[in-house]
């Protein structure tokens, strides 16, 4: 079985449909693999908060063909611990699940396991969850990144052959960069809200973490689509086609400085990396200029308002009533509240949603989320302005490799500035994606493409010629 | 700065207590992240209006149909405390 371990999730599927490879084998190799990670305690990665019983394997039936997913924490599955990486929900088990795994789901994919994350979606290096820190592959002593920490380290270490996460200011794309996998946040809208335990509604989307960008375009393929329990949700526009470009020519990309220059903090060896993937792609006929995106350097303050002032609104629910935790020994039904959430929240979560409240309360109100709005359109127009120059931009994903855990924990502004680069595209709603461009001190880079609304197709296009050229090879984290 | 007070009347808000320990490295936190944030204050905005919707849809109807909706015993099996009639609760006035 050891090659079973090399295939990426779109080969699996082609060798079940073939007849060359049984479904069931396939889930039971990888449930014993995700199942040991859980069984080493510390001494694993801690990739997952629940793994498969044994013999679960749905049929293989469906474009998916029983290839095993394993799904973030945040989804709500039916009748399986769904948490969000929090002690507020402990025990929660909804009584339905999320759309987008009821559609992976239908289309043949079978639930492996649930991903560890950053406490209800809110980090950059998983380090902030009720189930402890997950652990880089590359790289132990490392963070895998966030929140889909669990996500990506799973798929990189080969515990899992793909995984759903959700992006809410790079959750996909800067996990999936610190862990050299591919990861893409779709355009807002395109993928169903629906049994995502929600942290901010106007910014969350789910999307794949997958080893390759074809096997992103196949999940993708899966997703999306509108669904009357998510008003949000939109018609995708076509099909997404199964990526095949493996040149350039004529493709334009745009290199904003505001992203990618001198001065913001982005490591000499991610700029090396990225500035290498750049000529590559030069050398497939891609035509390289610089384009400017006036407001990004804005982006982080903007995002830093809107998202914990959703959240505040959101994670409101979480009081001791209907569902997990509640404090015992209140003295009245406030007391109960405020203990509740006192115990249930990490510090991380409490820091947000005091500071939602605080940007939301009277008299604050036009000063933070007013502007931030406002900025958010400005953010939007420099990239709509950008689009008629070229078809995408390309930035480094995050501006350092994988730091060292508990590097970051000391100070939350600085952990927040892992999410410069992918914070823009969140605000503006675009599709973005992450693929690997290399090592750096013998740990991956990753370098973002992103394009206007509903070009995701495009971009999967460029990404896998780009992929192709570049022939980074992720087997060194396989465990 | 953002004061004592403050942070204890925002988490009175916010329906959080916070214990002694940590409502000063509360202060101090917020109080660095409301520094950056208010970079967004020194940008001109008179005349822009603000996001409500990152991509562009009209208000979108749809038929009203009444369906069931979930079954009572199923979710109040989920609440820490629940008779056969809804969620219990400590009293408001104790």
């Amino acid at each position: 079985m050891a090659d079973v371990l090399d295939l990426t999730a779109a080969q699996a599927a082609e060798r079940i449909a073939a007849g060359e490879l049984s479904a069931a084998e396939l889930f039971s190799f990888y449930r014993d693999r995700a199942a040991a990670d859980r069984a080493a305690g510390d001494d694993g990665l801690n990739c997952f908060t629940w793994v498969a019983e044994p013999g679960e394997a749905p049929p293989a039936d469906g474009p998916l063909a029983g290839v095993p997913l394993a799904v973030k924490d945040l989804f709500c599955t039916r009748g399986v611990p769904s948490q969000s990486g929090s002690r507020i929900l402990e025990g929660y088990e909804p009584p339905y699940t999320a759309t987008a795994v009821e559609r992976l789901q239908g289309a043949g994919a079978s639930l492996l396991a649930k991903t560890n994350q950053d406490e209800f979606a809110m980090g950059s290096s998983n380090e902030n969850s009720a189930y402890g820190p997950v652990r880089n592959p590359w790289d132990r002593g490392r963070v895998p990144g966030g929140s889909s920490g669990g996500s990506a380290a799973a798929v990189a270490a080969g515990l899992a052959p793909w995984a759903l996460g959700t992006d809410t200011g790079g959750s996909i794309r800067q996990p999936a960069a610190l862990c050299g996998i591919v990861g893409l946040k779709p355009t807002y809208g395109a993928v169903s809200r629906y049994g995502m335990i929600a942290f901010a509604s106007s910014l969350d989307q789910a999307g794949p973490l997958t080893r390759d960008v074809r096997d992103a375009a196949l999940m993708l393929a899966q997703m999306v689509g509108q669904d009357p329990c998510d008003a949000t949700s939109l018609q995708f526009p076509g099909q997404i086609a199964v990526p095949s470009a493996e040149r350039l020519d004529g493709v334009r990309l745009g290199v904003p400085s505001e992203l990618a220059g001198d001065g913001i903090g982005i490591e000499a060896g991610v700029k090396e990396a990225f500035d290498a993937a750049l000529a590559q792609a030069e050398a497939l006929g891609a035509q390289l200029s610089e384009v400017s995106l006036p407001h990004a350097p804005h982006a982080l303050a903007a995002y830093y308002v809107l998202a914990p002032a959703e959240a505040s609104s959101n994670l409101a629910r979480f009081d001791g009533v209907r569902y997990g935790l509640r404090a015992e020994g209140a003295s009245d039904l406030i007391d109960m509240y405020t203990r509740t959430r006192h115990d249930g929240f990490g510090p991380e979560v409490k820091r947000r949603v005091m500071l939602g409240t605080y940007a939301l309360s009277s008299g604050y109100y036009d000063a933070y989320y007013g502007r931030a709005q406002r900025v958010r359109t400005k953010i939007a127009e420099d990239f709509a302005a950008a689009f008629s120059q070229v078809d995408y931009i390309v930035t480094p994903t995050a501006p350092t490799v994988a730091f060292r855990l508990g590097e970051k924990t000391g100070d939350p502004l600085a952990m927040y500035l892992n999410d410069y680069c992918t914070v823009p595209m969140s605000l503006a709603g675009i599709p973005a994606i992450s693929i690997p461009c290399g090592l750096s001190g013998g740990l991956p880079v990753g370098l973002q493409l992103a394009g206007a609304a509903f070009s995701e197709n495009g971009l999967l296009d460029t990404a896998h010629a780009l992929e192709r050229a570049l022939g980074f090879d992720g087997s060194a984290a396989r465990v | 700065m953002i004061s004592r007070e403050e942070v204890l009347h925002v988490a009175r808000l916010a329906r959080l207590a916070l214990s002694e320990e940590e409502v000063e490295p509360m202060a101090r936190e917020l109080s660095a992240v409301l520094d950056h944030v208010a970079t967004i204050g020194e940008l001109d905005l008179a005349d822009v209006a603000p996001t409500s919707h990152v991509i562009e849809v009209t208000g979108r109807l749809r038929p009203d149909e009444p369906r069931p909706s979930w079954p009572r015993e199923q979710i109040l099996a989920a609440a820490p405390d629940a008779n056969d009639d809804g969620f219990l609760v400590p009293s408001p006035q104790a």
